[in-house]
């Protein structure tokens, strides 16, 4: 606001209109409530679960008695680097496409649009279905971290197109009409100019989308598997350390550790969703 | 300089091809879901599969009504929680909040979109429920309810889903009410309307597509949640009209079962995933319209 009033001024005019100061009031126990819930629900499973976090939950290999984290640690990021490895090059190629190709108003652009709107309104449980019918039956994989990969890769893709998108149409025309007039071809031009400029914003994609794969469960149950050792290969099943997690609280015996996995899943994904707003950041200041 | 050009018109192909794959994901899943689904459907009959109120697959009964409107309740619920305090949120954030502590808000409500479903089933369950339940206990005493229930009940879900569906609803809103032109604010507020009611009187209805948009999408939200409901909800297969009782929802019903279940049991279940797939292009359909609207006001 421009002029300046004073909180006398405002309490003036909420004595004037009671019912503004009521809604006043309402808006800032809305935001209260809001607020308070999200630190109350980190504050607990802080509290509650550090004091589990034991050297035993850390033992390599899971058993009955430590229901060690490890081989979930290994199984999550083995499952996020492989369906990045799949993801990303589709999700940055398809937004090169989307932003430095295809024409305005190109129909088929619009098509792309509706499909990626679609994906991203999807349930992660049907999504598991369908990895579960696709990956794990058709093509025989059986429950597999090759399956699970897969399955996410398709998840994320309209996470990491987005972000590209938004990326890519951030860089200035001006780089590109420079690097044309240098001499450049398209490509080129793409590869050494549009595209590292928009890495920062490809980067904050990617962070989240990592988030997300380490957050999921429905998704993965069905065509992960829930084996709670780490595979021999990626053709084998494997549970990543969200769904350790709900195993361990849904079979009810681990309770102890259930709340130290959710104290290191939680912070795992506060961290990874911190560096990519940190990033995101950065962009919007350069 | 033609191997060049060819290089050119081959990564533009790759470009392409790499464009393709959302299309061709979106109708892999409508092919194996509907492939899969309709024949069962079409074996238990299409009537007596969404209207049936038995689900007993021992004895090859598989209705899906208690279900739906499981699904349905918990939504519902979510609602009632989650769109009021989210939309409310929202006008903080647009209009209230000091700038020194905008940034963290921020921050804090995208971590609220970022907890996995687990974490908040999890926190459901040992923090919820045991509330729950003890409500329960105090309504049963008081003699207002029949039977107090153990915590695992529709109430629980939705408050659980209405903390779930805040970041989506306060996102949505929170952008659309900064979308509104500020001079309607300022027009309002020379008018001698106070804040309060320039913002609800003018700038809500002004950003009234986005609004709903965002509660449609959160529908979307609750009405997919899978593994944070299946953890607090009971999951019992049956019509209840008590909110201190358990439900099953569709989402709920595939991940229960489906470990075990063979045949039409396995099958049915992938049918009830379509029933929920069906749901889900329904809301993102009208998502899709009510955005287009918000873009031409």
């Amino acid at each position: 606001m421009s002029n300046k009033t004073t909180i006398g001024d405002k309490l003036r005019t909420y004595l004037k209109h009671p019912g503004s100061f009521l809604v006043m009031l309402l808006v800032m126990l809305a935001a209260i409530i809001t607020f308070v819930v999200l630190i109350f629900l980190i504050a607990y499973i802080l509290i509650n679960g550090v004091p589990h976090i034991k050297p035993s939950l850390f033992a390599l290999e899971y058993t009955s008695e430590n229901a060690s984290v490890v081989p979930a640690l290994v199984n999550t990021i083995i499952m996020t680097f492989l369906s990045l490895l799949i993801a990303v090059p589709f999700g940055i190629f398809s937004a090169i496409f989307l932003v430095e190709y295809a024409g305005r108003g190109n129909k088929f652009v619009e098509v792309i649009r509706l499909t990626t709107e679609t994906l991203s309104g999807i349930p992660s449980i049907v999504y598991g279905l369908f990895g579960m019918l696709f990956f794990v039956n058709t093509l025989d994989w059986g429950f597999s971290l090759l399956a699970g990969a897969f399955t996410m890769a398709i998840m994320i893709l309209p996470l990491i197109m987005r972000t590209t998108e938004e990326a890519l149409k951030a860089v200035p025309d001006s780089y590109r009409e420079g690097s044309f007039g240098l001499g450049a071809g398209k490509l080129r031009t793409v590869f050494r100019i549009v595209l590292p400029s928009a890495i920062p914003g490809v980067l904050a994609g990617v962070i989240l989308a990592i988030g997300r794969i380490v957050g999921e469960t429905a998704a993965l149950m069905y065509t992960s598997g829930t084996v709670a050792q780490i595979p021999d290969s990626i053709m084998g099943s494997g549970r990543t350390l969200a769904l350790h997690m709900y195993n361990l609280s849904s079979e009810g015996l681990y309770m102890d550790q259930a709340y130290a996995t959710a104290v290191i899943l939680l912070i795992l994904v506060v961290g990874i969703n911190t560096l990519s707003s940190v990033i995101a950041r950065k962009l919007t200041k350069a | 300089m033609k191997s060049k050009a060819w290089t050119e018109k081959f990564m533009q192909g790759v470009f392409f091809v790499a464009a393709c794959a959302s299309v061709l994901a979106v109708a892999l899943i409508c092919v194996f879901l509907f492939a899969n689904g309709i024949p069962a459907m079409k074996e238990i009959g299409f009537i007596k599969f969404l209207t049936g109120d038995v689900w007993r697959p021992s004895s090859e009964q598989f209705g899906i009504l208690s279900m739906i409107v499981g699904s349905l309740y918990v939504t519902a619920g979510a609602i009632i929680f989650g769109v009021p305090i989210g939309i409310l949120t929202s006008v903080f954030m647009a209009m209230y909040c000091p700038k020194r502590i905008y940034k963290p808000l921020k921050a804090a409500t995208e971590l609220l979109a970022g907890i996995p479903s687990v974490i908040y089933g999890f926190f459901g369950l040992v923090v919820v429920v045991p509330l729950v339940r003890d409500f329960g206990n105090v309504l049963y005493r008081a003699g207002i309810v029949e039977k107090a229930g153990d915590g695992n009940s529709i109430l629980t879900a939705s408050l659980i889903l209405g903390i779930m569906i805040l970041p989506t609803i306060i996102g949505t809103t929170e952008s659309a009410m900064r979308a509104v032109p500020s001079h309607y604010y300022q027009g309002s507020l020379a008018l001698g309307a106070t804040k309060e009611r320039s913002i609800f009187r003018v700038i809500i209805p002004a950003a009234k597509s986005g609004v709903v948009a965002g509660i449609v999408l959160g529908i979307g939200r609750a009405i997919g949640e899978t593994m944070a409901v299946i953890m607090i909800a009971g999951n019992q297969p049956r019509i209840t009209g008590s909110i201190l009782q358990g439900i099953r929802t569709l989402t709920g019903n595939i991940v229960i079962e489906m470990g075990y279940a063979t045949g039409l049991h396995r099958e049915a279940l992938i049918a009830t995933g379509v029933v929920l797939f069906v749901f889900i292009l329904i809301i993102n359909f009208s998502v899709a319209l009510l955005k287009r609207g918000a873009d031409h006001e």
